[in-house]
């Protein structure tokens, strides 16, 4: 009955065999010496970024033991109050945006591709560009600290204290340096979802892929909508600090308030993020434990997307005592209730699991079980402050530290940490140690609960969070001496955990294959894994692969699979469909390159030297920024192959160039756009909101006026029907016409960004003077600026068809282009409409 | 079962669809913080009614409920296909196509309470604050 493609009947001779692997080890292999740098698989970077974000761990759980020894005594003068300042305000900036998040990104480009079957993700390269990007600013944010210069204002940097009262570059360095790091994030979600939905082994259908496939795609999806307003917040901050353009001065029509939104639409959903990947491990560690199905698959599903969407209707809940009217802070709360019913219903699913099973105890699994129950407590403390009476008296106490750790550290540290001991051997081919890891466990536990538990209590107390000292006998001192007591035994096993995963393993065996007996296809890999990933790319019948396709190993060993060679030397991976995963192309991928090492310091360079008012040489480097990505872009995107298609084996031939109209650079584009449109609607609603808290902000309006939006919006139009021009006369091999319409379309979106501009210009608007004025120029700035990329991006195709780069059958360049335009157009309509027709409206 | 792949051709559409009713939350909840914002900010003083308020959101919610019902009956309709029940986790396009189904479904179920629950907070109050 079945249709699929079944392996080959008889393994290829031993010499063909061992042809197949020398070829694709000296594809894959790594470069040596210092070249090894360059390298842009996703075993090394994924390697590198998990170190890097160890080491923030690390550096951010000294702080933790810094602030702790400050409040073990009242009255302590261990650490100055500005230092201290410091060192809360780092801890938990570089915890959740230099461990939290990227421990996330790091895991999933490590194990994704492992786990679909596939050699690497659609875009090596931007996985390496978001690494170098993210260890170049981790380091200058937490360097910060040894220059006395690190940002002071609490990890959520609320204004006017960070903006009228913090006179030094602290603010600067956590709002540039974190923007950029952001970036990175956003080019690991486009990177996570094109793999989830595209990279996919030929017949893993959407009701067969491993469920943290599942929850990559949504967390990835959520990074999209939540990173972006925070980083049109950050350009409102650093322009008020750097520029006096009074966004969050109620004196000139400002509102604090507007930071606390932009914040936490990108906060509250930022717990999600980091709490739904860790929960994607436990979804693959649990039924290697049971060793059976998952119960309830659609309903884990469910779970996942249903509090990816629920987790964006909370962020108030953060803003109760702000004096938002009660009736919006009722809805707000409803919203936090609700979602516990998802984040319950998947811990009910992975109980049940386990829930008569004959459960293997081991390390992995008592991270599990700490975790939930110390997740669990976060989780129940969380219903207590989402009930506004509640939040009122709790907020800013030590009671929300003892809540936000119990859900930070039981929803996503045990896990993670169970992920090291359950994936160790994957990434390493040694084992960690069985008994230091259960000691490890133990200390990190207890310590854990004995930190914690009284800091409850502290609070209820009213003991307020962010103060460095306290005075004795008011009831603070044994719960705070008990606390920190307790942090000398989490610090403890966080040493064991390190020593344990740093301590040298040369002599110990290697780990036997599939150690655990799990079911999923990362568990293919041999120790010591080889460089290709998969030695062949296997036909999927089944959820569970590996315990129920006979001779799966076997099969894929020997080649018997899909494209169990590399006979052109080439990186290569399968494209398949959304749905049922038929297969569609052979990727071709990128290899070592230092073009995004380099890429990765220039961009550095623009936000460092902006940090300390250096201009010149931040544009200098902005400006070698952007020729080293399009030269990145010239030399190794839509490349030509040298033949149309290949044969992979099992008697497929697979195009290699996309021959359908959604490429993955299409892919990738949507994305971006996407995450780009959501910040640009961040800083409309900012318009908005000034208007509802501002009587008089479109009082009296000097400008815009009419005239110049509109004449804007004509030209953007027009350069976009260009744009679909060229791509209909690139289709019809028509050069010409193409260069016309491109070349046009290049200058119509030069004059548009010019008539933006103009725009305030003429009608004299000082964005200094006001916050109207201001608010308009930013959107002026932000439209003008994607408008002139969209003018490079013309520029450059009309040169990649003048090199022959560009044909009518490869021509996923202008294809991508004419997306990108597609929003454009869209934003401008919308910046045009806002800026010039709400004052005559209102 | 060779036959569903004919009958079942594959449509990215049917993984929209599984996000649309969290979506349609999604925009009752944003319709109605907007309502609510420009409503208690704009319109009326501290102490002023909400009652027209109170109903837009009645009328909100129904509507949302109507487009949450009906994509959680179109989610139902596949996950019924030829009648097999779940896990849905057959290498078929059927499984397939009853899994999306499922999954809308439990969605839809997901974010009908959330809108109820939203909705219903709004109607115990008589002013803004």
């Amino acid at each position: 009955m079945k249709s699929d493609p079944e392996p080959l009947e008889s393994a290829p001779p031993p010499r063909v065999q061992r042809g197949q692997a020398e070829r694709l080890i000296r594809t894959w292999e790594a470069p040596r010496g210092w070249r090894y740098w360059s390298e842009v698989n996703n075993s090394e970077v994924g390697l590198w970024y998990i170190g890097a974000t160890l080491l923030f761990l690390a550096f951010g759980g000294v702080l933790a033991v810094l602030m702790r020894i400050q409040l073990a005594t009242p009255d302590n003068a261990f650490l100055s109050a500005d230092l201290y300042n410091q060192i809360f305000t780092l801890h938990g900036s570089v915890m959740m945006v230099l461990f939290a998040v990227p421990i996330f990104e790091a895991v999933s480009v490590l194990l994704l591709p492992a786990m679909l079957g596939a050699r690497d993700l659609p875009f090596p390269r931007l996985s390496a560009y978001g690494f170098w990007s993210f260890a170049i600013g981790g380091v200058f944010v937490c360097g910060s600290l040894f220059f006395n210069i690190a940002p002071r204002g609490g990890w959520f940097m609320y204004p006017p204290l960070t903006t009228s009262y913090d006179g030094g570059v602290g603010a600067d360095v956590w709002l540039l340096g974190l923007s950029f790091i952001e970036v990175a994030s956003i080019a690991a979600a486009v990177e996570l979802i094109v793999g989830v939905l595209r990279c996919r082994p030929p017949g893993m259908r959407i009701n067969l892929i491993p469920l943290y496939a599942w929850y990559i795609l949504v967390v990835a999806g959520m990074i999209l909508f939540a990173f972006p307003p925070l980083i049109a917040g950050d350009m409102l901050m650093e322009l008020e600090r750097e520029l006096n353009w009074p966004f969050f001065d109620a004196r000139r029509g400002g509102d604090p308030l507007l930071w606390q939104h932009l914040f936490w639409i990108f906060g509250h959903p930022e717990v999600y993020i980091v709490f739904l990947p860790s929960v994607a491990l436990v979804a693959m560690m649990v039924p290697a434990f049971a060793q059976r199905p998952m119960a309830g698959y659609s309903w884990i599903v469910l779970a996942a997307v249903g509090t990816g969407f629920l987790s964006f209707g909370l962020w108030v809940h953060h803003m109760f005592t702000t004096g938002i009217p009660g009736i919006s802070l009722a809805l707000f709360s409803a919203a936090s209730k609700v979602v516990a019913i998802p984040t319950a219903v998947q811990i009910f699913c992975f109980i049940a699991t386990l829930w008569g099973a004959r459960v293997v105890r081991t390390v992995p699994l008592l991270f599990v079980f700490g975790g939930f129950t110390t997740f669990v407590i976060g989780g129940l403390t969380g219903v207590m402050v989402a009930l506004v009476p509640f939040n009122f008296q709790a907020h800013d106490t030590h009671f929300i530290v003892a809540h936000l750790h119990s859900v930070l550290i039981g929803g996503t540290v045990f896990p993670v940490l169970a992920g090291f001991y359950f994936y160790y051997p994957l990434a390493t081919g040694k084992y960690l140690s069985d008994r230091l890891g259960r000691i490890a466990f133990w200390l990190i536990f207890v310590g854990f609960n004995v930190t914690f538990l009284p800091m409850h209590f502290t609070g209820m107390r009213g003991m307020v969070r962010r103060i460095y000292t306290y005075p004795e006998n008011i009831g603070f001192d044994t719960l705070n001496l008990v606390s920190s007591a307790g942090a000398v035994f989490l610090f403890a096993g966080f040493a064991t955990f390190f020593w344990d995963l740093l301590r040298p393993k040369k002599h110990a065996p290697y780990a036997q294959r599939n150690p655990w007996k799990a079911a999923g296809l990362e568990w293919l890999a041999e120790m010591p894994a080889k460089p290709w990933g998969v030695r062949s790319i296997p036909e999927i019948d089944s959820r569970y692969p590996l315990w129920d396709q006979a001779n799966l190993v076997r099969d894929v060993d020997e080649g018997r699979f899909y494209l169990p060679d590399a006979e052109e030397g080439e990186r290569e991976t399968i494209l398949t469909t959304v749905i049922d995963a038929r297969p569609v192309q052979v990727l071709r991928l990128a290899g070592p390159t230092f073009v995004t090492v380099w890429a990765a310091v220039f961009t550095a360079g623009l936000f460092i030297f902006s940090t300390f008012d250096m201009w010149s040489e931040a544009a200098v480097s902005g400006v070698l920024a952007l020729v080293t990505i399009l030269v990145w872009l010239w030399t190794g995107t839509s490349l030509i192959p040298e033949k149309t298609e290949k044969s992979i084996g099992l008697g497929l031939t697979l195009p290699l160039y996309a021959t359908d109209h959604q490429p993955v650079g299409w892919w990738a584009m949507f994305i971006t756009m996407l995450g780009d449109f959501t910040g640009f609607i961040g800083l409309i609603f900012g318009y908005f909101f000034y208007w509802t808290s501002r009587p008089d902000f479109t009082a009296h309006p000097q400008g815009p006026g009419v005239f110049w939006p509109t004449l804007a919006l004509t030209l953007a139009l027009a350069s976009w029907l260009l744009t679909m021009l060229a791509r209909r006369a690139n289709a019809r091999n028509r050069g010409p016409v193409f260069q016309a319409s491109v070349l046009g379309a290049g200058l119509a979106a030069i004059a548009s960004s010019v008539a933006m501009i103009a725009g305030p210009v003429v009608t004299g608007l000082d964005p200094e003077t006001h916050v109207y004025p201001a608010i308009v120029w930013v959107i002026v700035l932000w439209t003008a600026a994607h408008l002139a990329v969209g003018a490079i991006m013309h520029f450059y195709c009309s040169a990649r068809r003048a090199a022959g780069r560009l044909t009518a059958t490869y021509d996923i360049d202008i294809v991508c282009v004419t997306l990108y335009w597609h929003f454009v157009a869209v934003k401008v309509l919308i910046a045009a409409g806002v800026l010039a027709g709400f004052p005559v409206l209102s | 079962m060779t036959g569903d792949s004919d009958e079942l051709p594959e449509r990215t559409w049917y993984l929209v669809l599984l996000a649309l009713g969290p979506a349609v939350w999604a925009i009752h909840f944003v319709v109605t913080y907007a309502t609510v914002s420009v409503w208690c900010a704009r319109l009326v003083e501290r102490s002023g009614s909400v009652a027209p308020v109170r109903s837009a959101v009645i009328w909100y919610t129904a509507g949302a409920m109507v487009a949450i019902v009906l994509i959680g009956w179109s989610g139902y309709k596949r996950h019924s296909y030829g009648g097999q029940p779940p896990p849905h986790e057959e290498d078929t396009a059927g499984d397939r196509h009853r899994f999306l189904g499922l999954a809308t479904a439990l969605l839809a179920g997901l974010s009908a309470i959330a809108t109820m629950f939203v909705g219903y907070s709004a109607m115990f109050f008589e002013t803004c604050w």
